[in-house]
């Protein structure tokens, strides 16, 4: 009996190690994959170029439009939802730190929002955008994938104002500042590193996304010149280069990969020195 | 403040009115029953049955699943009763960056490792004929994949939440380390467990663009594992560029988002309303 203990307890403790050791290969064979099939396409020329004639074709150019496309649609939508969200979170965590039940329901709503799949806010962004009377452009793409990024970038923010310490919060009013002031002045600064950690997260959400932006933003080989034109964005020119037949084209898609994959890591990086600087404090 | 905050509790109902008010047209004319279990697919002679569609979620959903409980489990339960500190400190960024890793990526990996893994290795394994690899397998692999960094995380937390007094009442009652796992861990932490699998598989069902690319997308009721499939996600994303021809099919597609949006958010409300119960308790 008691062998039988010790050895179901190794065989569980065998199998929880192979999977754990499983995830971490699976990410390294991802990443591995993406760098070994990325590497030989990637040129400088991809990323100062936009395609050319013939580019789908195997022909010269790069994806700089695709580049700059995402860049200015996840710095639009990240800003945007900031402005948004900051307000939101501020006012959960100072104007109704007394009624913990409307924040909970407030966070249950926001919750579901988070878990809304992506495309649905793509076909939601599309019907508003044909509503409005907007064409498929950056700046309906930007309005969409604000909705998309809007509840991961309020509950992060949420997150770290919760850690905020209520003393501080009390002595504030007591010295005689508004419940406003003590929101934007005293939280708002007590928070910035998280902050930034949740602007970050948002930030990667919004540019590695396809499904959202699929309907709303079109597609262009040219680098947007004002907020009504259409962009291209990374993903999506990853998924219409993979689509082709011409080796060199695939090639590119694999290369288009490697860099947006880079972009996320280089962001999780960041996030991570800040977090770990701010829990220090 | 207020205003924004009001902003965010109308999103969930805004999403729900318009998308119920452009499906609409198709609901109207097409009774509900025919809609779901009607297998007839033909836009332009104005059959919709939605049925291979939903199967064919619903078959890539449960697998992904199957494949994803196991290795959810076993992994949280290491990390939080067994593993060292070291080992701790670099699944932390392992599972950051896997759910980080944007789903275009993922689908593009899927095609280069997944897809040839299945076609050349599993199908002869397991008797069956030449097959390209596309199939629903290959999809419920990749999405398995996507949603374990997901499910972990929330495991994670789930398992830390349980007091420390009952681990250690049940060993010094002279029960081992997996006996106390078994009966008192897992015992007490069983809803949150299955909330999790519940968010997971509402992350699942409504992924897009990684499964979109291995699934192979032929509309057809599928009636295996290593059969193509068409989930509903990649129907909507497929065909965004004809909807505007037909009027009757731009309805058609926004019913399929509502329905999509509607299952999401029930599987997400029903694991939510545990997990908070689950807190309070």
């Amino acid at each position: 009996m008691n062998k039988w203990k010790k050895i179901e307890e190794s065989f569980f403790k065998f199998l929880m190690l192979i999977t754990t050791y499983s995830i971490i290969s699976v990410l390294l064979i991802i990443l591995l994959t993406i760098l070994y099939k990325g590497l030989p396409s990637l040129s400088f020329e991809m990323l100062t170029q936009i395609p050319k004639d013939g580019y789908y074709f195997g022909r010269e150019g790069g994806i700089l439009n695709a580049i700059t496309g995402s860049l200015y649609l996840s710095l639009g939508a990240t800003f945007l939802s900031l402005i948004i969200g900051l307000p939101v979170a501020l006012f959960m965590n100072v104007h109704l730190v007394k009624c913990s039940k409307i924040v909970n329901s407030i966070r249950f709503i926001l919750d579901l929002l988070w878990g809304v799949p992506s495309i649905v806010y793509g076909a939601f962004g599309f019907s508003v955008m044909i509503l409005i009377g907007l064409k498929t452009s950056l700046l309906a793409g930007i309005i969409t994938m604000t909705l998309l990024i809007l509840p991961i970038m309020i509950r992060a923010i949420d997150e770290v104002l919760r850690t905020v310490p209520i003393g501080l919060y009390e002595s504030a009013l007591s010295l005689g500042s508004t419940r406003s002031e003590t929101a934007f002045k005293i939280f708002f600064r007590q928070c910035i590193p998280g902050i930034v950690t949740a602007i970050l997260l948002s930030f990667g959400r919004a540019i590695g996304d396809a499904a959202s932006v699929l309907f709303t933003t079109g597609y262009t080989d040219y680098i947007p010149r004002s907020i009504m034109e259409p962009a291209a964005t990374l993903p999506l020119s990853i998924f219409f280069q993979l689509g082709s037949p011409v080796p060199e084209v695939k090639g590119r898609a694999y290369a288009s990969a490697l860099i947006l994959t880079i972009i996320i890591l280089l962001i999780s990086i960041l996030a991570r020195i800040l977090t770990s600087k701010f829990n220090k404090k | 403040m207020l205003l924004c905050t009001i902003f965010i509790i109308l999103l969930l109902t805004g999403i729900t009115a318009g998308l119920l008010i452009k499906s609409w047209h198709i609901i109207e004319k097409i009774p509900l029953s025919e809609l779901l279990f009607s297998d007839d697919w033909r836009p332009l002679s104005g059959k919709f049955g939605f049925l291979p569609f939903i199967i064919s979620s619903v078959w890539v959903t449960m697998v992904a699943l199957l494949l994803a409980i196991p290795a959810c489990l076993l992994t949280a339960i290491y990390l939080t009763q067994y593993a060292h500190r070291r080992l701790l400190r670099i699944m932390r960024p392992v599972i950051d960056i896997l759910a980080g890793i944007p789903s275009v990526v993922y689908g593009l990996w899927g095609v280069l490792v997944i897809v040839p893994l299945v076609s050349h290795f599993l199908v002869p394994l397991f008797g069956g004929t030449q097959n390209t690899g596309y199939c629903i397998f290959s999809g419920a692999i990749v999405l398995a994949v996507m949603i374990i960094p997901f499910i972990i995380n929330i495991l994670i937390e789930i398992f830390k939440a349980i007091p420390e007094e009952l681990t250690e009442a049940s060993l010094s009652l002279g029960a081992t380390h997996w006996e106390t796992i078994k009966y008192v861990i897992l015992r007490k932490a069983w809803p949150g467990i299955i909330s999790a699998f519940g968010l997971g598989l509402s992350r699942a069902f409504g992924e897009t663009m990684a499964v979109l690319m291995v699934v192979g997308n032929v509309i057809k009721i599928p009636t295996g594992i290593f059969q193509p499939g068409y989930p509903l996600p990649a129907l909507i994303a497929n065909n965004y560029g004809e909807m505007l021809s037909i009027d009757i099919y731009d309805s058609a597609l926004m019913f399929a988002a509502l329905l999509l949006f509607i299952i999401v958010l029930i599987f997400n409300m029903l694991s939510r309303l545990i997990i908070i119960k689950l807190e309070v308790t």
